[in-house]
């Protein structure tokens, strides 16, 4: 069985799941990163409020009875991107932009603290213990089977991937052909020349803030789903996965932080399907150093070049 | 007036780069400013735009006070800039460095504005889908001006856009900022190296040294002046601080 090709697809599966949590969670701290040059390190709480708020729709929708998965899921999907956002538009706006200007230790020490706070407060208002929820969809379709081994893509799984190559291809064409993301390029270029030009720098930056809290929001509500168990910790280590896959990919480059995002959750489910799911953590790190040495822009980052 | 900077002082950290600053545009004008390397020209020009702030004193356009307004909101008014350095944006293409440029200006007339500066520097035409960075020196320079016309400004503020230029591409340049005052209307503060040329193209002229005005008058009376003559204008002596110049 563990040979076989079928079993490859099957962990293939697990990691392209994985790391779409990882990859929608990447893009924040990169787009963070560039645009203010800032490792936001409370990010990975945003995305375990983002859980949490999935979490508390859910259960919301269900007191008022509204059943219908399909329309439950995207009125959660709405409530859980619009609340998160709101922390992360917060989260700038009174931790960071304040000291914007000031030495990156100071700003650097204050994400670590607000990632701390958050923690903290989740704790505070929902308890330690891990929160379950019911699973909302059951069955797939099989792919292939191999005597008694059946690997089948979840129906669940299925959506998650539509989900995440949805909001990935929007986030691109954002980024390319609106006003907003040249906007948000002229900033990470040249931050004082975009406000010579009329662009609102501070505006730019919030709603930088809010779409990488959005994408995290939206991992969250995958992690409740896949998993169906959060707990007001599990940002801690998300987090550091993703910000691993966003300098995998090279940090600041969008398509970097997706493909980090999606090797980092490969590397982990092959690596627990093929040795041992101890040290699947220092897998992905490990990898993370190697590609470092050897390139260290990461994957598809670019020392900036720079004409003068 | 239209501009009306009034007893400005900046500073850098300790440093005090305006020392209390006087200038003063007419409508219609193109107003040139010399004055040796680290004079505070350029910090001038910025400071006008709020980056940096002045410390004290007054801005006011178009009779309205801007010196504490955020800076693109300053643009919105219509002062646009083209800054020391170009500063072009150097991964996006010379099309979205224009559009970036009309920011401030309704989309609708984004079309006319291209066609206009293209008009103006046809080799930017050319090059619309190269990125920013990859352009030649002289080709930012016109980039950078075109960028700050794209938002259809009153008052358009130029720091040494002949700087690092061939000649002919000099007085090209110069052309193009006669045409933009003369057939558009566009009010010039324009900061030059190249004082000779500046001071025949301008209507009136400022000086500038240790972040003080020196001296003003129009651009023949400048021209003729003896000491901006021994500072500015005879074979490279125009690094020359002018205020030795003065006391000599
Ligand atoms: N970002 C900065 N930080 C500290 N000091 C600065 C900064 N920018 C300018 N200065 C100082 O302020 C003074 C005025 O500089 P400014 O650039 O305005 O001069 P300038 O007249 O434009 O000179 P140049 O002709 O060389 O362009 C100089 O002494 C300069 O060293
Ligand atoms: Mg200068």
């Amino acid at each position: 069985m563990l040979g076989t090709f079928e079993y490859f697809v099957d962990q293939t599966i697990n990691g392209l799941t994985l790391g779409s949590i990882y990859a929608l969670i990447a893009i924040g701290y990169t787009l963070v990163y560039g645009i203010i040059g800032m490792i936001n390190f409370a990010h990975g709480e945003i995305f375990m409020i983002g859980a949490f708020h999935a979490l508390i729709a859910f259960l919301v929708l269900g007191l008022i009875g509204i059943t219908w998965i399909p329309l439950a899921i995207l009125i959660v999907l709405i409530a859980t991107m619009v609340l998160t956002s709101i922390y992360g538009w917060t989260l700038e706006r009174v931790a960071y932009r304040p000291l914007r200007g000031s030495p990156r230790l100071a700003a650097l020490i204050t994400a670590i603290g607000m990632s701390i706070f958050l923690q903290n407060y989740v704790q505070l208002l929902q308890g330690a213990r891990n929160k379950p929820m019911q699973q909302l969809f059951s069955g797939g379709i099989e792919l292939m089977r191999e005597g008694d081994y059946v690997v089948t893509l979840s129906y669940l799984q299925i959506f998650i991937f539509l989900l995440t190559i949805t909001l990935m291809t929007v986030l691109t064409l954002i980024i390319h052909r609106t006003s907003l993301g040249r906007s948000q390029r002229a900033c990470e270029q040249d931050r004082g020349m975009a406000a010579l030009l009329g662009v609102n720098v501070d505006r730019t930056i919030s709603l930088t803030f809010v779409m990488g809290a959005a994408l995290a929001a939206v991992a969250g509500l995958i992690f409740l789903m896949n998993y169906g168990v959060i707990d007001f910790y599990i940002g801690f280590l998300a987090g550091i996965k993703a910000f691993t896959a966003a300098v995998l990919g090279g940090i600041g480059s969008v398509p970097g932080a997706m493909l980090g995002g999606f090797l980092i959750g490969l590397i982990e489910a092959y690596w627990s399907g093929y040795f041992t799911v101890e040290y699947k953590d220092v897998a992905a790190f490990s990898i993370l150093v190697l590609v470092l040495i050897f390139r260290p822009t990461g994957l598809l980052g670019s020392p900036d070049i720079e004409k003068v | 007036m239209m501009l009306e900077v009034t007893g400005v002082e900046t500073f850098y950290g300790n440093i005090q780069a305006l020392r209390g600053v006087d200038v003063a545009i007419q409508q219609g004008e193109i107003v040139t400013l010399i004055g040796a390397n680290g004079a505070g020209k350029s910090t001038l020009l910025m400071t006008i735009c709020g980056d940096p702030r002045a410390a004290r004193g007054r801005i006011s356009f178009e009779g309205r006070d801007i010196t504490r307004l955020p800076t693109y909101e300053i643009v919105r008014l219509g002062i646009a800039q083209s800054p020391e350095g170009r500063r072009i944006f150097p991964r996006m293409t010379v099309l979205e460095n224009l559009q970036i440029g009309s920011t401030v200006a309704s989309e609708d007339h984004f079309d006319e504005g291209v066609a206009r500066v293209f008009k103006l520097f046809p080799l930017l035409q050319e090059r619309r889908n190269q990125r920013g960075g990859t352009l030649s020196g002289g080709e930012q320079q016109m980039l950078a001006i075109a960028r700050a016309l794209m938002s259809r400004p009153r008052l358009l503020l130029l720091d040494e856009p002949s700087l690092g230029l061939a000649p002919r591409l000099v007085s090209q340049i110069f052309d193009v900022i006669k045409e933009i005052n003369e057939s558009e209307g566009v009010t010039i503060f324009l900061v030059e190296q190249n004082a000779y040329h500046a001071l025949r193209l301008a209507h009136r002229a400022y000086v500038m040294a240790n972040g003080n005005i020196l001296m003003s008058g129009t651009g023949q009376e400048l021209l003729n002046n003896d000491e901006i003559r021994a500072a500015y204008l005879e074979g490279g002596a125009r690094k020359t601080d002018v205020g030795q110049a003065g006391d000599a």
